[in-house]
């Protein structure tokens, strides 16, 4: 398993270039210019001043071996010296989003803090009340938990985040009054009152994420219970006189998680990714909302970085998720 | 066992068992039902419900009425009659969603077993996988109009163009989790006791795939199935926005959703209708994937 | 005599200073809330309106436009005109004085040594200033004194105020920016983010594309303003969410630009906690004919450019029969309620340059039908009306916005009505107005037969906006599709006309030039068909108090002045 791995590993750093390739290129050949931020207002010649100081019109080729050199070695450069305190990196120039004229990555960081703890809340909570509910679902399969637990889980990610939202915060913020619908992303927890006031405030859009998490990932549970109730390894375990709790909670359990595991993987890196739609809504200025007003405003070293970060995460976990089919189920080998 | 053999007569092929198991589940039942009649509502529908020709004047005096005699469903903020609009939407809509879905799937099937099944083929397969869960949506949806919009449509009309881009949009930026997902549980697969069996009696990859493989894939992929009609209808909309859908006066679902949203507090009934439908629709698909599981399972089916 | 003096001193203190009452800083905290967020705030890297707005709290320039689109001074002692000496009689100068005694947030004074940095920090090469228009034909800038500021014209310059004048061209701090010329404008996101102003508040911290918190600046020069010891501007989400944060939940005490439709408008007024509050401007929603022909079958490089005439469009008729057909009253019902009003004119205000023309508002469905009948646009069997083998076919493209694409479907409905057969397309905003000279889709390769979007001009003069029509500004392969006179207009009496605009001076005769070229773009030629006048929205709420909607600077032009109502 550990030569796989670092087989992986390595392996992965080819596939990564070649992602980062077609990313900026992608990106690039998208119909769509940092103009369109622009006013009509002003006039063509200062238009076209403006995007060449951006960079915008050197060829395609230059700004990629450029922003290859600044993502890996310069930004790399500039983190060691934020944490220790030395000027490897000074005078270099870094990634510079043609939005903000500032580095990609202080955004990055900047927002990094609201979208872990936002959406990855979430996601846990998410998590958390599907497996229960899938596993019970599938254990009394046909039982009105079961229906009713389909019907929600259906109308859950039948109706999208923007209906969801909406409706939580009629209900909620303006019917209610209970919990604000904007995120206050200057708050820092120091006291009860702060910590009361941070959870008041993430509520709204944990609610909207948590359940469209949760509806999708306990079908994925459910159904793959219900495939290995009816393995003959069961049959057996029961007729070995196991209790019930120990069928369903260990064996079954542990043979079904292959297809949770991997949405379960898949979904992690979009938690880094945000989530577009519910971080506008409830303006939780996060990575989300980043990656999107990066796009609406052609921002192409910005959307660039982010793609290739989600690129690096995606392939982490992806490879996470190899690891762990080989530990829950031992027959699996790749070597 | 063997008295059930005798007491369950000996069904005249597969396919009429998997039929009959079909029948008994009550669900599945329902789920056929109300999926067709949703088709036959938006295929039959225009034809029997006319919405009465007005003028823009004459139709603006009549906005946003709630539910009548004269509007079955109520009108919109132009005054429009919600019912021709869901029903027109809903054939749109049904049809992008089972189409773009079945492209998802099949292509996420097929690289899924074969990446699971052959480890030659595993790394590459998985990679080009990483690669499309990577790429942004966004600009890859934006780059696909600019550079096919006008060349399909030149070949097959506008409207079958559009049609025919949506579905490839979606399908080829969604098959990506049934790919990973049917690939982890191929890989599980492959090593039971059964497979092996069938591959030392010299059994070729094609045969044991159809045969042994396959079937135990089909529950994931029926509730990567059942997402993905969902998402394709939700999608749909995201693609109207960016211009890459259906002219904007081609009502779908989806979009009647997100136009209804600004007039939910005073309205509510704008986003219901789109709503139920949307989620009537991926209920009935959901119920009648649980039936053909239930099904096409041969220790189920016995029972 | 002495109680007597006394009494007086404070008669006059109470009928001059009433806003003495206030103290700074007294009434906490102010919420804003901007449905975009600001990106950077300084208004010389980025021209977007969120920018410049929330850059104007912090910065400031010599004078500012009043509500009525009036100069008044800021930092300058008084308005320079031709009377008073401050304009020189040629026109080719205009001389600003500072206010005594001002100083920068961080203590410093204020002196014209930063203004004439401002304009070199502009004009410098490569530096991509997103205002150099604002500092155009200025071929020097003295600095007699430290309060003295002449600026010098290449020639007559009829509208001087246009440096330092208003939102998009504050003075910045020679001693902050001094390093950030050209080329390094970009380097210095510290000095980009933090700017050191003369404005009622400065910054505390700057999170880009997210929040700006600002503090009462303690160099002010009026000792009691602002009210409010801090403000905090929250930004993202879009104008549906801001609004009910204000007028439904009460989050905040004011938000930008809320344009939400009327109906929604109506019902969230009725919770009581806050207003919307409008003003009219120079936005005007308008669709533009394409006078050249689109067709997908012409060589790339040669649709839409002035090789090919429009086959159906450039006939007159056409045009306005089309414009007749359209009920504009409905539009705004529909999408704007207050917001907008009904207009025919391409420059719709200030009011001494808007033209009386009002022909187009009647709706006259059966006069359009008729203009086409007598010009032998005939229907055809399918309903659809045909001349010579042409079919009356029309794409109609604009960007995606719920609005717009409301607005498509009721055209298309009249347009229908007419015998017109419509094609309606809607085009992602970042596209529509992004101007990729590889895409298909934007508004100025204008590969569709008509389009409808808004445009204004910046300030109050329309002369550079009304140029935009020259035949040579038409947008061609040639240009790499960049000019502004989208619709392709091409008239040598209407360049002669721009060309003369350049030359007067006087108000009356300015006035009547530019009413003239409106007319000939619009009921004369009909090749822009207005639409609606489209006002500013914003949503204020009942506890605050001082809210003075301004469409021709920054809505924060007066947040000096904002107050806490009790």
């Amino acid at each position: 398993m550990l030569t796989f791995t670092l087989r992986r590993l390595l392996l992965a750093i080819p596939t990564l270039l070649l992602i980062s390739l077609v990313i900026f290129f992608l990106v690039d050949l998208a119909p769509g210019s940092p103009a369109s931020e622009i006013p009509l207002t002003v006039p063509a010649e200062v238009r076209m001043k403006i995007l060449e100081a951006m960079g915008v019109n050197e060829p395609v080729y230059v700004r990629y071996g450029l922003w290859l050199k600044q993502f890996f070695y310069v930004e790399p450069l500039t983190g060691i010296d934020a944490i220790f305190g030395s000027n490897y990196a000074e005078g270099m120039q870094r990634i510079i989003s043609y939005q903000t004229r500032s580095p990609v990555f202080d955004i990055i960081v900047q927002r990094l803090p609201q979208t872990l703890i936002v959406i990855g809340t979430a996601y846990l909570v998410g998590i958390l009340i599907a497996v229960p509910i899938g596993i019970y679902s599938a254990y009394r399969q046909y039982s009105i938990f079961d229906q009713l637990g389909t019907l929600l889980a259906m109308i859950g990610f039948s109706v999208p985040t923007f209906f969801s939202g909406t409706l939580l915060i009629i209900l909620f913020a303006v019917g209610l009054g209970w919990f604000p619908t904007k995120y206050d992303t200057t708050l820092t927890v120091t006291d009860w009152d702060t910590f009361w006031q941070q959870v008041r405030q993430m509520t709204l859009p944990v609610m909207t994420l948590g359940l469209a998490n949760a509806a999708s990932i306990s079908r994925y549970m459910r159904s793959s219970m219900l495939e290995n109730m009816g393995q003959d390894y069961v049959r057996t375990a029961r007729a070995k006189g196991m209790s019930e709790r120990t069928v369903v909670l260990k064996h079954v359990l542990r043979n079904s998680m292959i297809p949770v595991v991997t949405v379960i993987a898949l979904g992690i890196p979009s938690i880094f990714g945000g989530a577009i739609i519910t971080e506008n809504m409830f303006g939780v200025s996060g990575i989300g909302s980043a990656l999107i007003g990066a796009i609406h405003a052609n921002d192409l070293p910005m959307v660039q970085t982010l793609a290739f970060i989600f690129a690096i995460l995606i392939v982490l976990f992806n490879l996470i998720a190899d690891v762990l089919y080989g530990l829950l189920d031992p027959r699996i080998r790749y070597d | 066992m063997t008295d059930a053999t005798t007491a369950i007569e000996k069904p005249a092929s597969q396919m009429r068992a998997i039929w009959q198991q079909f029948r008994t589940h009550k669900g599945a039942l329902f789920g056929l039902i109300v999926l067709g009649t949703l088709i036959l509502a938006v295929v039959l529908g225009p034809f029997l419900w006319v919405p009465e020709k007005m003028s823009v004047a004459k139709a603006i005096m009549l906005k946003n009425q709630g539910p009548s005699w004269r509007f079955p469903l109520g009108t919109d903020q132009l005054g429009r009659d919600m019912l021709a609009r869901m029903l027109d939407a809903g054939k749109v809509s049904l049809a992008v969603g089972f189409v773009a879905m079945m492209i998802a799937i099949f292509v996420g099937t097929t690289i899924g077993i074969l990446a699971g099944y052959f480890k030659r083929l595993d790394g590459p397969l998985m990679r080009l996988t990483d690669m499309f869960l990577a790429l942004p949506l966004i600009p890859l949806l934006l780059v696909m109009v600019m550079l096919f919009r006008d060349r399909i449509a030149g070949l097959v009309g506008p409207e079958m163009g559009a049609f025919l881009l949506i579905v490839f949009a979606i399908g080829v930026t969604s098959w990506m989790q049934a790919a990973r997902i049917v690939r982890g549980e191929v890989l599980a697969l492959k090593e039971r006791e059964y497979v092996l069996a069938a591959r030392s009696i010299g059994a070729i990859p094609r045969r044991i795939i159809l045969r042994h493989i396959l079937p135990n894939v089909v529950s994931p992929v029926m509730v990567a199935a059942t997402l993905g009609v969902a998402e394709a209808i939700i999608t749909e909309s995201v693609l109207s926005f960016l211009g890459l859908g259906f002219p904007p006066d081609f009502p779908t679902w989806g979009r009647l959703l997100y136009d209804g949203l600004s007039y939910m507090q005073i309205y509510p009934e704008r986003v219901i209708w789109p709503g139920v439908a949307i989620s009537l629709t991926v209920l009935s698909v959901n119920y009648i994937g649980d039936g053909l599981r239930d099904a096409l399972d041969p220790r189920i089916r016995g029972r | 005599m002495k109680l007597k003096t006394a009494l007086l001193g404070a008669a006059c203190a109470f009928a001059f200073a009433p806003a003495a009452f206030a103290e700074r800083g007294s009434d906490g905290t102010v919420n804003v809330l901007y449905a975009q967020a600001p990106s950077t705030l300084n208004p010389y890297l980025s021209s977007g309106t969120k920018d410049v707005e929330n850059a104007s709290i912090i910065l400031e320039g010599m004078a500012g436009f009043d509500e009525k689109g009036v100069v008044f001074p800021r930092l300058a002692e008084s308005v320079p005109t031709v009377e008073n000496g401050g304009i020189s009689a040629d026109l080719t100068s205009i001389t600003w004085k500072l206010k005594p005694g001002l100083l920068w947030s961080d203590g410093t004074p204020v002196t014209s040594a930063d203004a004439k940095f401002t304009y070199e920090y502009c004009t410098a090469p490569d530096g991509g200033c997103a205002q150099a228009s604002r500092y155009e034909g200025i071929t020097s800038i003295d600095t007699p004194d430290d309060q003295t500021v002449v600026i010098n014209f290449d020639g007559p310059k009829p509208n001087p105020y246009q440096a330092f004048v208003g939102g998009t061209s504050p003075i910045l701090q020679k001693a902050q920016f001094a390093n950030c010329m050209g080329a390094a404008a970009s380097t210095c996101t510290e000095q980009n983010f933090n700017p050191i102003g003369t404005g009622p508040f400065r910054v505390v911290e700057f999170k880009t594309n997210d929040t700006v918190t600002l503090e009462a600046n303690p160099n002010y020069r009026d000792p009691a303003k602002p009210a409010f010891a801090k403000m905090v501007v929250k930004g993202g989400g879009d104008a549906e969410s801001a609004a009910r944060a204000v007028m439904q939940t009460g989050e905040f005490d004011y938000a930008w630009n809320t344009q939400i439709n009327p109906e929604l408008q109506a019902q969230m007024e009725t919770g009581g906690k806050g207003k919307f509050v409008n003003g009219f401007g120079t936005l005007v929603e308008r669709i533009e004919m394409n006078m050249t022909d689109p067709s997908p079958d012409l060589a790339e490089g040669e649709r839409s450019t002035t090789k090919h005439p429009h086959p159906i469009l450039s006939d007159i008729n056409v045009r306005t029969a089309l414009s007749k057909a359209i009920d504009r009253q409905i539009l705004v019902d529909i999408g704007y309620g207050n917001a907008g009003r009904p207009t025919c004119n391409l420059v719709p205000a200030p009011e001494l340059f808007a033209s009386d023309n009002t022909g187009c508002i009647p709706h006259d469905m059966e006069g359009a039908k008729k203009l086409l009948d007598d010009a032998g646009w005939v229907p055809g069997a399918d309903g659809v009306r045909e001349k010579d083998g042409k079919k009356l076919h029309i794409l109609y493209q604009t960007s995606t916005n719920p609005v717009r694409q409301d607005f498509q479907a009721l055209i298309k409905d009249w347009w229908t009505e007419l015998g017109v057969d419509v094609e309606l397309r809607n085009i992602d905003a970042s596209v529509f107005f992004g101007g990729d000279a590889g895409s298909p889709d934007t508004f100025q390769k204008f590969y569709a037969d008509v389009e409808m979007y808004a445009n204004n001009f910046d300030g109050t003069d329309p002369e550079p906006y009304l140029a935009s029509y020259l035949c040579n500004k038409i947008p061609g392969p040639d240009n790499q599709w960049q000019g502004e006179n989208i619709n392709r207009f091409c008239d040598p009496a209407y360049d002669a006309l721009v060309a003369e605009m350049g030359k007067t001076s006087d108000m009356a005769k300015r006035s009547e030039l530019a009413k003239k070229m409106n007319d000939m773009l619009t009921k004369d030629s009909m090749v822009i068909v207005p639409l609606v006048d489209r006002g500013r929205l914003s949503a204020a709420s009942n506890a605050l108090g001082g809210v003075n909607l301004n469409t021709w600077d920054t809505e924060m032009w007066n947040v000096q002045d904002w107050f806490r109502v009790k």
